[in-house]
């Protein structure tokens, strides 16, 4: 599944390179074929974060604080950790958490 | 890519995507942690500029041709601040004379790059810019006093020094007012902290919406009842929203201060997103319980006078940039700083004051201090 992945408000350096955004080509796991967001965080923390985890997650969701938009829309309204994602999707993290 | 497209990409459709509980007609794109309402990207644009204006008219915040400095960080709130302030200033006509404010702490590698922000800000809004420093007031930057003192309190140097900065730039401006982007988050953070403290004078002053009307240059939080989420979010939607060609380079900057772990600070902002996550509200009823709180009136408030050095107002003799930069141009840096009492400089640091055996006592601390309330 391919997903564009942007990363914002400063969670873009705990990335390589401090690379905003990730054009990824993403395997379901699950049997069904499907996404959802709680598998695509665990993907995202352990294939394109590269310090302090600590900071973009918290349990299996974000760190509170971090706002997440799929395709635009306030994932809360989306179903949150169990938002289903479909092909070319695009999901945007961004941290309110640095100094205004 | 995608996001410079105009216009809103469309979502494919999703079970359970409901409409705009306003217009009815759009797709909800966010919930309102303040009202738990479902919206529209439109119709957030709408009640996120509006309420702000209601904010501004309700509290009589502004007179007509007010001169007014924005306190302008290059970060996401005093940009957006800088933005919505000037649309609003416009479309409402409050006839005010706005000005861009910056404070360069003289830290490389970070102000630097932030006041290149601004400077990109000035030009986008139309906004005359001044950048007033550490260095030029005080003859220290930042990394110097790094350099003299290590890493441990050196934001108290720099909550103090910037304080009076802003005042004394605003002062150079000869404006009536200062704002600064302080958000309902930030505000509730401050209660919980300045309960955490002890610290009676700020508890009661940090809620104010605004601040010093006895003193020279008032400042005003127009965005105390605004959601960080809500800040951030707005330029992001702008994207793809009329407004791209303006906002397209409406890059704040976010890295963190490169010397400010400042850890308890970390943790009441921590714990308030906790909240926050759990029930939104919590974040405008810790605000309103800063609000009610009533000192009683046996407690003894410290009287402000007037620094004997500088001038700036002060509970104290010398006001505490006058006694912080005593202890760094003498080679005394914790002058001013932890909780002995009385070293050179009187009685400084009120700091320490409420939390000792006069426990009923408070002073004012707030003048100067850490944190800009």
């Amino acid at each position: 599944m391919h997903l564009t992945l942007e990363f914002g408000g400063g969670l873009e350096l705990l990335l390589e390179k401090s690379t905003k955004v990730h054009k990824v080509d993403l395997q379901p796991n699950d049997g069904d074929g499907k996404v959802v967001m709680k598998g695509l965080l665990a993907w995202v923390k352990s294939n394109l974060i590269k310090e302090r985890p600590e900071m973009f997650l918290k349990g299996d969701s974000v760190r509170p604080g971090v706002l997440v938009l799929i395709n635009d829309c306030d994932w809360e309204l989306c179903g949150g950790l169990d938002a289903e994602l479909e092909e070319k999707d695009v999901v945007v993290f961004i941290s309110t958490l640095h100094g205004g | 890519m995608d996001s410079a497209v105009d216009g809103p990409r469309q979502p494919p459709a999703r079970a359970g995507s409901r409409l705009c509980t306003r217009c009815g007609e759009r797709k909800a794109a966010l919930k309102r942690p303040k009202t738990l309402e479902q919206i529209c990207r439109e119709c957030f644009y709408v009640v996120f500029e509006d309420e702000i204006h209601q904010t501004i008219v309700d509290n009589n915040l502004f007179k007509p041709g007010d001169r007014v400095a924005i306190g302008a960080s290059g970060g996401k709130d005093s940009t957006v601040l800088a933005y919505v302030l000037s649309e609003l200033n416009r479309r409402h006509k409050y006839c005010l004379d706005l000005f861009l404010l910056s404070v360069d702490e003289g830290i490389t590698g970070y102000r630097d790059d932030s006041l290149e922000t601004v400077k990109r800000n000035e030009i986008q809004y139309g906004l005359p810019l001044k950048i007033v420093s550490y260095k030029d007031f005080y003859g220290w930057t930042m990394d110097d006093i790094v350099k003299a003192i290590g890493l441990k309190n050196n934001c108290t140097f720099c909550g103090v020094f910037r304080r009076q900065a802003l005042d004394r730039g605003a002062a150079l401006l000869k404006v009536d007012k200062i704002v600064t982007g302080h958000n309902a988050d930030d505000i509730a953070e401050t209660v919980l902290l300045n309960i955490l403290r002890g610290d009676i004078a700020r508890l009661s002053r940090c809620t104010f919406i605004t601040t010093g009307e006895d003193g020279p240059i008032p400042r005003c939080k127009p965005f105390k009842y605004t959601y960080e989420k809500e800040i951030v979010i707005y330029p992001y939607y702008a994207i793809s929203h009329i407004m791209y060609a303006y906002f397209k380079k409406l890059d704040y900057f976010s890295t963190e201060c490169i010397y400010s772990p400042n850890a308890y600070r970390g943790f009441a902002r921590e714990f308030i997103k906790d909240l926050e996550r759990m029930r939104p509200r919590a974040i405008l009823d810790i605000i309103k319980s800063g609000e009610n709180f009533r000192i009683s009136t046996t407690t003894r408030m410290p009287e402000q006078g007037t620094c004997e050095r500088c001038g700036y107002i002060s509970s104290q003799k010398l006001c505490k940039a006058c006694v912080l930069l005593d202890g760094l141009n003498r080679g005394l840096p914790k002058l001013g700083i932890g909780r002995t009492k009385g070293i050179a400089g009187g009685d400084g640091d009120c700091e320490q004051q409420a939390t000792r055996s006069e426990r009923n006592r408070s002073s004012l601390q707030g003048k100067h201090g850490n944190f800009d309330f």
